[in-house]
């Protein structure tokens, strides 16, 4: 089957490839550029662990042909952390709240947090719940994961985290 | 899971996809979001030879008013339609309906047109579509023609749609001002294809019901259009013997499958429980 010549912006750097048509986004990320963090969950568009920053949405990677994203701007949690090396305010959040235990749904968590909070620079409690409603966790019960990203709001928005009582 | 091989076509005009798909007919298939048809290609209930990708026609994108009506290109998303804050104040029923479909995720790439052009019973939109009058655009060999959404739905994934159609855009009449309206649907988790849902549009004078309407989502091999429970309901204050009977009139016409969402006895009762909420909720924001 003949490729196809796609382009795109991958983490602020130009990438040029051939893709066979069918070659999912997930998987020319992973195999073609060597970025794993994205993570292949359930490959049924239910997990969520694929999930990419893609023109300013969050998408399933598992769920988008490679050619479908030709001339796209994509983000992937490597390119997550600030230009000085330092983590980005979600990382640090997930790290300090411990967002994670196996931590195999965090690079999609985080994906998805940071487009959350690119359109609300302060949701609730609910509003993030309803946010990541598309990102799986068999682990933590999602109780340190909002508490992660309220702490990253919190220091975004440049104000003191303070924990809900319980 | 990988998906069989095809070629990829993406036209910038709808007079080339729908050249394309009547060139394909049966081995070739529209892509819209893609969040319906790529899951299939991965099991392989699905294996066109070419896919047609309607991504890069810009004519498809959009909502805009068209006298009383309203019209949404067929390639707006789900995420574009929660944000449309014209859909917000004439028809909220589509953004209460869009926050229930899937996940984030899914809502930004999933399309009005794939939903409402599919055929999956499962999908919200149909029946929505069945109760607010809807008429798709479809644009195919012999140009366009406008079909009304409550004769395009012929059985599960068979619709109105033949080879080299292209659903552009939805038509959607503004229902009245002040009018109420309510999507309920009971799902076993976020995400879930609805167990049963219904949709309400109902105008309230003088505490009576002047108008109602009313779909049903995934009790069935199509949408259903509850036209005989909508019409007990008319001119009456919503008192709970008429309720009743309206309910009953729409159960019947049900004829759900037993599957992992529950037997269909019990489909056939949810669908009559959503549609009792949903006129509760329908008349309480009802102006």
């Amino acid at each position: 089957m003949a490729k196809s010549h796609v382009k795109m912006t991958v983490n602020g750097k130009a990438v040029e490839e051939l893709v066979e048509p069918r070659t999912l986004l997930i998987h020319f990320l992973r195999e073609q550029l060597d970025l794993t963090g994205p993570h292949i969950g359930c490959e049924t568009s239910h997990c969520g662990a694929c999930t990419v920053d893609l023109d300013g949405k969050s998408v399933k990677s598992c769920t988008i042909f490679a050619v479908q994203a030709n001339g796209a701007d994509i983000r992937t949690i490597e390119g997550m952390a600030n230009p000085d090396g330092t983590l980005h305010a979600l990382q640090e959040g997930f790290r300090q709240m411990h967002g994670l235990q196996c931590g195999f749904c965090t690079p999609g968590m985080i994906t998805r947090a940071y487009r959350l909070l690119q359109e609300n620079k302060n949701p609730s409690e609910e509003e993030i719940r309803f946010g990541i409603a598309g990102n799986l966790c068999r682990c933590t019960g999602y109780q340190n994961i909002v508490k992660a990203i309220q702490y990253a709001t919190a220091k975004l928005n440049g104000v003191p985290f303070q924990e809900a009582a319980e | 899971m990988i998906p069989g091989a095809f070629i990829y076509h993406r036209p910038s005009s709808v007079r080339e996809a729908s050249g394309l798909l009547a060139q394909f007919g049966d081995d070739g298939r529209a892509i819209a979001g893609g969040h319906s048809l790529i899951p299939m290609m991965k099991l392989r209930l699905a294996t066109p030879g070419h896919l047609v990708d309607l991504a890069g026609i810009a004519d498809l994108k959009g909502v805009r008013a068209d006298g009383n009506d309203i019209v949404i290109g067929a390639m707006t998303t789900q995420h574009e339609l929660i944000g449309s804050d014209l859909l917000a104040t004439k028809i909220p029923i589509l953004r209460e309906t869009s926050l229930q479909i899937a996940d984030p995720q899914v809502r930004y790439v999933g399309t009005l047109g794939g939903n409402v052009a599919n055929g999956d019973p499962g999908n919200d939109m149909p029946a929505v579509m069945l109760c607010l009058n809807a008429t798709y655009h479809v644009t195919g060999k012999g140009g366009e023609r406008r079909i009304p959404a409550r004769e395009f739905y012929q059985g599960a994934y068979f619709t109105a749609i033949e080879a080299g159609d292209v659903l552009t855009a939805v038509r959607i009449p503004v229902p009245p001002a002040g009018h109420g309206s309510a999507y309920e649907k009971l799902k076993r988790k976020v995400g879930d294809y609805a167990t049963a849902a219904a949709a309400v549009i109902l105008a309230v004078s003088g505490g009576k019901v002047a108008s109602c309407s009313i779909g049903l989502t995934n009790v069935a091999e199509t949408p259903l259009w509850a036209e005989d429970a909508a019409k007990i309901l008319t001119g009456s204050s919503l008192d709970a013997a008429t309720v009743k009977r309206a309910v009953a009139a729409a159960e019947a016409i049900t004829a759900p499958s037993s599957d992992a969402r529950g037997p269909a006895a019990y489909r056939t009762k949810m669908a009559g429980v959503m549609l009792t909420r949903a006129l509760v909720r329908a008349k309480a924001n009802a102006r």
